[in-house]
C-alpha cells in the first residue's frame, strides 16, 4: 500500500486523523459537548464566545480534558518515536522503549515518592531521576568494553531493569496495604488522570527538545540499523551517534513515564504499524510513529475514562489491545515476507 | 592517478599476548588488484578492518595517498576507501535503493537525509553495476550474488580510491563468482585500487597483480601469482596438495587443481625462484 500514496502524503493523512480524534475525545465524557460547541470553544481566544457556552463548559475542556488530550499526545508520540528509534539502534523490531530500564526505574523512583512524601509533583520529579538513572547504569555496566555492543546493553537493561524491579516489588510489599499500595499499583498501571497543565509546561519543552533531535538525525538511524561495524565503514561515528539517540529516546521516555505511568505497548506496535505504511526507512518511520501514537493515546485514553463510570488504567487498555493487534501485525508481516 | 595504500608494521590482537597478525606490510599502486589468501581463521577479515580503522591497529599505519588514515575521522576515511563486508544482515527489510543511498552516508550532513543528488549518485552505482532493476526489491529478498552487487554499488557510491573486499564470491555459484569478479577488473580498469581476500587461489590468477598468502599471522609470500603460487606454497597454506597448471589456447593463465589425499603423495618441494 506504500506503493501508491507517497509517505509524506500518508504522513499527512495521519495528522488530520490526529486533529479528529482529538476534537472527538475533547467533546466526550461525562458532560456531553456538541462538536460545534467544542470548536467555538477551542477558536474562542480568536472569536468571541457566544452566550450559548456555559463557564462550565468552558471549564470542562479547557481545564479539564485539554491538558489530559496535550498529555496523552505528548505521551503516545513520545513513547512510539523513541521505541522506533530504540529498534533502529538496537537492529531488532521487538525492542521495546523501556528495554534499558528506564520502566523499571522510573516506577521504582514513583513508588519511593509515594511512600515517602505523597506528593504529585515529587513522584513526577523521582521517578523521572530514576528511571534516568536506570538507564545510565546500564550504559555504564555495558562499558566492560571500549565500545558499547548492543547486546552487552541489552543485557545490561535487562540486569538493571530486574533489580529496580524487585526494589519495587520490595516497596509493595512494606507499603500500608490500605491507601500507599494501592496508589502505587495504580501509578504502575499508568494513567493521565493526574497529569496538570504544570506537569505540561515543565515537559513539553523536554519532549520538543528530545524529539525534534531525533527527528534531525532520523536518517542516520538506518545507518546504526546495518549493524555498528558497518555504519563505521561508511563514515559513520557510531559511538556518538548512538550515544545521541539513547540518550534523547531515554529522556523522552522518562519524561512520558513520570507524568503517566507505565503505558506499554505503544513504542512497540505503532513503529509496526508505521512499517506496515511508509516502510523501514526511519526518514518517514519517526514521523508517522509520531503522528499515529499521539492519535492512538488519546483514543485509548478517551476509552479509558469514559468507557465505565470509574477510569480504567490506560496502561491495562494499551496491553488488551496491544496484543491482538500486535499478534495480527505479526502474521501480517509475515505473509508480506 | 590516487588510491596508492602503503601498509607499513601493521599489528592487531584482542589481547596484547596474542597477536592475530603483526608486521603486515603492504604496497599497492593505483589500479592494482591485490589478493588476500590464506586459510579460514587466519585473520583475513580482521586485516581488511584493520586497514578500514574500524578496528584499531595496535602497531603500523595505512598511508593512502599520503595521508595517514590513524589521524582522519571515520567520514574522512570513508571518503577514501570503500569496505565491502562478507555478509551483511539487515534487521529491517530496506529497499535496494534505500541501502545504496546509505553508502552517501560520509557526504551527508548529520541532520540531513538524501538529497535529490545523492539518490541520483545511487541511481548511478546501480547502473554501473547494471542492477538498476533491484532499485525497489526489499533486501530480504535478494540472492546471495545480487546482494554483494548491491553491497558494492553502495561502496561505490562514496567514490572511493581504494576498495576492500572481503571474500565477496563465498556463498556464491561459480556464475555469480566470475560475474563479481569480473565486476573487480573493471572497477581496476577504472583505477580504483583493490583489496581483496578470497578462499579460492584461483581468483588470484584470475585478478590480481599482486598475492599475499596470510597464515599464522604473517603476510608470506608476496608478489604475483605467476611466481608466488606454486605447488609448495598451496601445501603449506591449505595442508593440501594443489596442482598448479598453465593452460594455453585461449585462457592462457593457471589453474589449481586439487587433488584427494587417499594418492598419497610427498610434500612437494621447494622451488627456488
Amino acid at each position: 500500500m506504500s506503493s501508491r500514496i507517497s509517505p509524506d502524503a500518508w504522513i499527512k493523512v495521519f495528522m488530520g486523523l490526529l486533529v479528529l480524534v482529538m476534537l472527538f475525545s475533547l467533546g466526550s465524557g461525562r458532560v456531553d459537548i456538541t462538536f460545534v460547541q467544542t470548536l467555538k470553544i477551542l477558536l474562542s481566544p480568536v472569536i468571541p464566545l457566544g452566550s450559548d457556552i456555559s463557564d462550565t463548559l468552558y471549564s470542562v475542556i479547557v481545564d479539564v480534558r485539554l491538558p489530559r488530550i496535550l498529555a496523552g499526545m505528548m505521551v503516545g508520540g513520545a513513547l512510539a518515536v523513541s521505541g522506533a528509534s530504540f529498534q533502529g539502534v538496537f537492529q531488532n523490531p521487538l525492542v521495546s522503549p523501556h528495554i534499558l530500564g528506564v520502566a523499571a526505574g522510573a516506577g521504582f523512583g514513583a513508588a519511593l515518592a509515594i511512600l515517602l512524601f505523597d506528593n504529585i509533583w515529587l513522584i513526577h520529579l523521582t521517578s523521572f531521576v530514576f528511571g534516568l538513572a536506570a538507564v545510565g547504569m546500564a550504559y555504564a555496566l555495558s562499558r566492560v568494553y571500549k565500545m558499547t555492543p548492543v547486546l552487552m546493553l541489552v543485557l545490561s537493561g535487562i540486569v538493571v531493569g530486574s533489580l529496580f524491579s524487585a526494589l519495587t516489588s520490595f516497596l509493595k510489599y512494606i507499603a500500608d496495604p490500605m491507601n500507599k499500595m494501592p496508589a502505587i499499583v495504580f501509578w504502575l498501571l499508568g494513567s493521565l488522570n493526574h497529569v496538570s497543565f504544570r506537569d505540561i509546561l515543565i515537559t513539553a519543552p523536554v519532549f520538543i527538545i528530545c524529539i525534534s533531535i531525533l527527528l534531525l538525525v532520523r536518517w542516520r538511524i538506518n545507518l546504526l540499523a546495518m549493524g555498528d561495524e558497518d555504519a563505521r565503514t561508511l563514515g559513520v561515528n557510531t559511538e556518538a551517534l548512538k550515544l545521541t539517540i539513547i540518550v534523547c529516546a531515554t529522556i523522552a521516555t522518562a519524561s512520558a513515564v513520570c507524568i503517566s505511568g507505565i503505558i506499554g505497548w505503544i513504542g512497540i506496535m505503532i513503529p509496526h504499524i508505521g512499517r506496515l505504511i511508509v516502510g523501514p526507512d526511519h526518514k518517514y518511520l519517526l514521523p508517522i510513529s509520531l503522528v499515529i501514537g499521539a492519535a492512538y493515546l488519546v483514543a485509548v485514553d478517551t476509552i479509558a475514562r469514559t468507557a465505565l463510570t470509574t477510569e480504567i488504567p490506560i496502561g491495562i487498555l494499551t496491553a488488551i489491545f496491544g496484543a491482538p493487534v500486535f499478534a495480527l501485525l505479526l502474521r501480517k508481516t509475515q505473509k508480506a515476507g | 592517478m590516487h588510491g596508492q595504500v602503503d601498509i607499513t608494521g601493521l599489528a592487531f590482537g584482542y589481547t596484547e599476548q596474542n597477536p592475530i597478525f603483526s608486521d603486515i606490510d603492504m604496497l599497492l599502486d593505483p589500479g592494482q588488484v591485490f589478493c588476500l589468501l590464506g586459510p579460514n581463521g587466519s585473520g583475513k577479515s580482521t586485516l581488511l578492518k584493520c586497514i578500514m580503522q574500524v578496528l584499531t591497529p595496535a602497531a603500523g599505519r595505512v598511508v593512502v595517498d599520503g595521508e595517514d588514515l590513524s589521524g582522519l575521522g571515520a567520514n574522512q576515511i570513508a571518503a577514501k576507501l570503500g569496505f565491502v563486508p562478507q555478509t551483511l544482515v539487515s534487521a529491517f527489510p530496506f529497499t535496494v535503493e534505500e541501502i545504496v543511498v546509505m553508502g552517501r552516508a560520509s557526504q551527508i550532513r548529520m541532520t540531513a537525509s538524501p538529497s535529490r543528488k545523492d539518490r541520483e549518485m545511487a541511481m548511478a552505482a546501480l547502473e554501473r553495476m547494471d542492477i538498476a532493476h533491484l532499485a525497489l526489491r526489499p533486501c530480504n529478498q535478494l540472492s546471495g550474488g545480487e546482494w554483494q552487487q548491491v553491497l558494492i554499488a553502495r561502496a561505490l557510491t562514496h567514490s572511493p580510491q581504494v576498495l576492500l573486499l572481503d571474500e565477496p564470491t563465498s556463498h556464491l555459484d561459480i556464475g555469480n563468482q566470475v560475474k563479481i569478479l569480473e565486476t573487480v577488473n573493471r572497477l581496476a580498469e577504472d583505477g580504483i585500487t583493490i583489496l581483496m581476500a578470497s578462499h579460492f587461489p584461483d581468483h588470484a590468477f584470475l585478478t590480481a597483480h599482486q598475492v599475499g598468502i596470510l597464515k599464522t599471522g604473517r603476510l608470506q609470500a608476496l608478489g604475483n601469482p605467476d611466481d608466488t603460487l606454486c605447488e609448495s606454497v598451496l601445501y603449506d597454506t591449505y595442508g593440501i596438495h594443489i596442482r598448479v597448471v598453465a593452460l594455453e589456447k585461449g585462457v592462457n593463465r593457471k589453474i589449481c587443481i586439487p587433488l584427494l589425499q587417499e594418492t598419497n603423495r610427498p610434500v612437494p618441494a621447494k622451488e627456488v625462484s
